[in-house]
C-alpha cells in the first residue's frame, strides 16, 4: 500500500540565530524540539520517534541526544547522507510511522559552524574513510569537488557565469524578505562576478554562507496531523539516491537527484510541470542548476537558460528557495531541514512578504557529500492538505 | 609557476599497499577482474562489479585525458594554504577509470578539458610518491 499522502509534517521550527557562540548544537536542538512541539500543539511525551544527524554527533550520537532531552524513543534513525540527511529522514519517519513502529517522529539539527570557525567548503577533504589516501594528497575542497562540475557543464553547453550569478542575485532578493535571513543587501550580477574566485569557476558569491542554526520537524499519520494546531503538509512522494563515480566513467552531470526525483514523483503521480514551489539544496549555484536538470525542470544542458529571467523569483514560473536558501539565509554545514520547514510554511501560507500565491503542491530536494565524488539525494513533494 | 603542492602522505591500507608499492616504483597499477573484465580503481580485494576474489593487477599505460578540472584559489588546510592557486582535476586514464589528481608543469590558466596528459611522479621521499598529471 502507498505510503502517498497518508504520513504529514505536522509541526516545524527553524531556530532563528545565525551566531551562537554562547550555544551548543546540542541546545540548539532542543530549543528547536521546543518550538515545533508549540507549533504543532504537541507534547514531548508524545514524541516515540527521534531522528537527527549533525557534523558533531558521533556513532552513538542519536543515544546522547535521547539522554539530553530525556526521550525513550522506539524508533530511532541516524542516518548521515550529507546536507540531505534531514530530508531523508522525514522518508525514514514516514515509513516507520505507515508501518506502526512509532506514531509521533522528531527530526532535529543543531550546529554551530559558525561560531566554532569551522572551514566547511575550503577546509580541505581527508577523512579515515578508505578512499582518503586517493584524496588527501591532491587538495580536493567541498567547493572544488562542485567547481569540477560547473566547469565540465560550461564547457558542454556553454553555460555562463552570468547565468549562474543570477541564482545567488535571485536567491538574496529572496533572503531581503526573510527578516532572519542573515544576507539580506540585494546583489547584482555584477556583485557576484566581481567576487572573488574560491574555486574557478565559482566565485565566493556563488558559494552559501556559514551561519550558526538548527531546526525541527515533526512527521505523524496525515489522519492525527489533522486533529493539531496547523493545517497539515502531506507527504505525496519521496526518494532517495546514492551516487559516485569511481567506478566506471559515468557521466558528472547525472546526479542523485535524477533517480530520487523520479521515485518521488513517481509515488505522488505527479510531474515537475504541476510544482508550484521549489525548495532547492544550494550549496554552491552551480547544485542548484544541475538539480533542476535533473530533477526534469528543464532538459539537461538547458539549465542556463532556464535560470534567466524571473522564473525563480517569488512571482515566476518556478518560485525557488524563498527563505533565502544557504546563499544568503543560513548555512550551518547541513541545510536540508531547513528545506522542509520552508516549503512547510508556504504551503501553510505562513510565509509573510515572501509568501508564493496560494501554492498546493511544493518540491524539496536535498543534496549531500561532494557531487563529483560522492553524494546522496532526497526529494520530497509535498502537498497542501 | 604557482608554489609546489607539498602533499599530505597517502597512508595505505592492507588493500591498497600493493598500489602504493606500484606508484613508489613509477607505475601505476590497475586491478581488472579475472571473472568479469571490469577494470578498477581505487584498488579493492574485491571486484565491485560483480563481487569476485580474483582481481588482478595491471600496469596502466599512464596516458590519459583531462576529464574537468578547477583552479583551487582557496584550501584553507595547513597542507595547502600556501600552495594556491593549484589545479585539482578528474583525468580518464585509457585504462577507462577516471582519477582524482593534479595538473602540474604548466600555469594553471593553461589547463584545458580534453587536454592530453601523462603521468609524473614525485618522490616525497624513500617510502612514499603520488602520481600527477603533467601535459603530454
Amino acid at each position: 500500500m502507498s505510503l502517498s499522502g497518508k504520513v504529514a509534517l505536522a509541526g516545524v521550527y527553524e531556530h532563528p540565530t545565525r551566531w551562537a557562540p554562547d550555544k551548543t548544537d546540542w541546545q540548539i536542538m532542543a530549543e528547536s524540539a521546543r518550538g515545533a512541539l508549540e507549533d504543532c500543539g504537541l507534547e514531548k511525551g508524545d514524541v516515540d520517534g527521534l531522528l537527527a544527524a549533525g557534523l558533531g554527533m558521533g556513532g552513538l550520537g542519536i543515544i546522547q541526544l535521547s539522554e539530553y532531552l530525556d526521550l525513550k524513543p522506539r524508533f530511532v534513525d541516524s542516518t548521515n547522507i550529507g546536507g540531505s540527511s534531514f530530508v531523508a529522514h522525514v522518508n525514514h519517519a514516514a515509513a516507520a510511522i505507515h508501518a506502526g513502529l512509532c506514531e509521533v517522529a522528531l527530526i532535529l539539527y543543531g550546529s554551530t559552524a559558525a561560531s566554532s570557525a569551522m572551514a566547511i567548503g575550503t577546509g580541505g577533504q581527508a577523512g579515515r574513510e578508505p578512499s582518503a589516501a586517493f584524496v588527501a594528497p591532491y587538495g580536493l575542497t567541498t567547493v572544488g569537488g562542485y567547481a569540477m562540475a560547473a566547469q565540465l557543464h560550461m564547457r558542454r553547453y556553454g553555460t555562463t557565469s552570468e547565468q549562474l550569478a543570477r541564482i545567488a542575485v535571485q536567491t538574496r532578493e529572496h533572503a531581503s524578505l526573510n527578516p532572519a535571513a542573515k544576507m539580506r543587501k540585494p546583489i547584482t550580477i555584477e556583485d557576484v562576478l566581481a567576487s572573488r574566485v574560491i574555486s574557478d569557476p565559482l566565485h565566493l558569491l556563488d558559494c552559501c554562507i556559514i551561519s550558526d542554526g538548527g531546526g525541527a520537524l515533526i512527521v505523524t499519520s496525515t489522519q492525527r496531523a489533522r486533529d493539531l494546531r496547523k493545517r497539515p503538509v502531506r507527504l505525496l512522494g519521496c526518494g532517495e539516491a546514492v551516487w559516485h563515480q569511481e567506478t566506471g566513467s559515468p557521466d558528472l552531470l547525472t546526479i542523485a537527484a535524477r533517480q530520487s526525483g523520479e521515485r518521488a514523483f513517481e509515488m505522488a503521480g505527479l510531474t515537475p510541470r504541476e510544482i508550484d514551489l521549489a525548495m532547492v539544496y544550494d550549496s554552491f549555484t552551480i547544485t542548484v542548476l544541475l538539480t533542476l536538470e535533473n530533477l526534469g525542470f528543464c532538459k539537461p544542458g538547458e539549465g542556463g537558460p532556464f535560470v534567466e529571467g524571473d522564473r525563480l523569483s517569488r512571482t515566476g514560473g518556478l518560485p525557488l528557495n524563498l527563505d533565502g536558501g544557504g546563499l544568503s539565509s543560513n548555512h550551518p554545514g547541513m541545510r536540508g531541514i531547513f528545506l522542509v520547514i520552508e516549503a512547510v510554511k508556504q504551503l501553510r501560507g505562513e510565509s509573510g512578504p515572501r509568501q508564493v500565491a496560494d501554492p498546493a503542491l511544493a518540491l524539496v530536494h536535498g543534496t549531500g557529500g561532494l557531487l563529483t565524488t560522492q553524494h546522496s539525494g532526497a526529494t520530497l513533494v509535498l502537498g497542501a492538505d | 609557476m604557482p608554489a609546489e603542492i607539498r602533499h599530505p602522505k597517502p597512508v595505505p591500507d592492507w588493500e591498497t599497499r600493493v598500489f602504493w608499492e606500484g606508484i613508489r616504483r613509477h607505475e601505476i597499477l590497475l586491478q581488472r577482474c579475472a571473472d568479469c573484465s571490469a577494470v578498477q580503481h581505487r584498488p579493492r580485494a574485491i571486484c565491485a562489479t560483480c563481487l569476485s576474489s580474483r582481481v588482478e593487477i595491471f600496469e596502466a599505460s599512464g596516458r590519459g585525458t583531462v576529464h574537468t578540472y578547477t583552479v583551487t584559489h582557496q584550501n584553507q588546510a595547513p597542507a595547502f594554504r600556501g600552495s594556491v592557486p593549484y589545479v585539482l582535476a578528474y583525468v580518464d586514464l585509457e585504462e577507462g577509470v577516471r582519477v582524482l589528481t593534479n595538473i602540474i608543469g604548466c600555469e594553471p590558466g593553461e589547463v584545458q578539458i580534453g587536454m592530453d596528459v601523462v603521468v609524473d611522479f614525485e618522490d616525497l621521499d624513500e617510502e612514499t610518491a603520488v602520481p600527477r598529471f603533467r601535459r603530454a
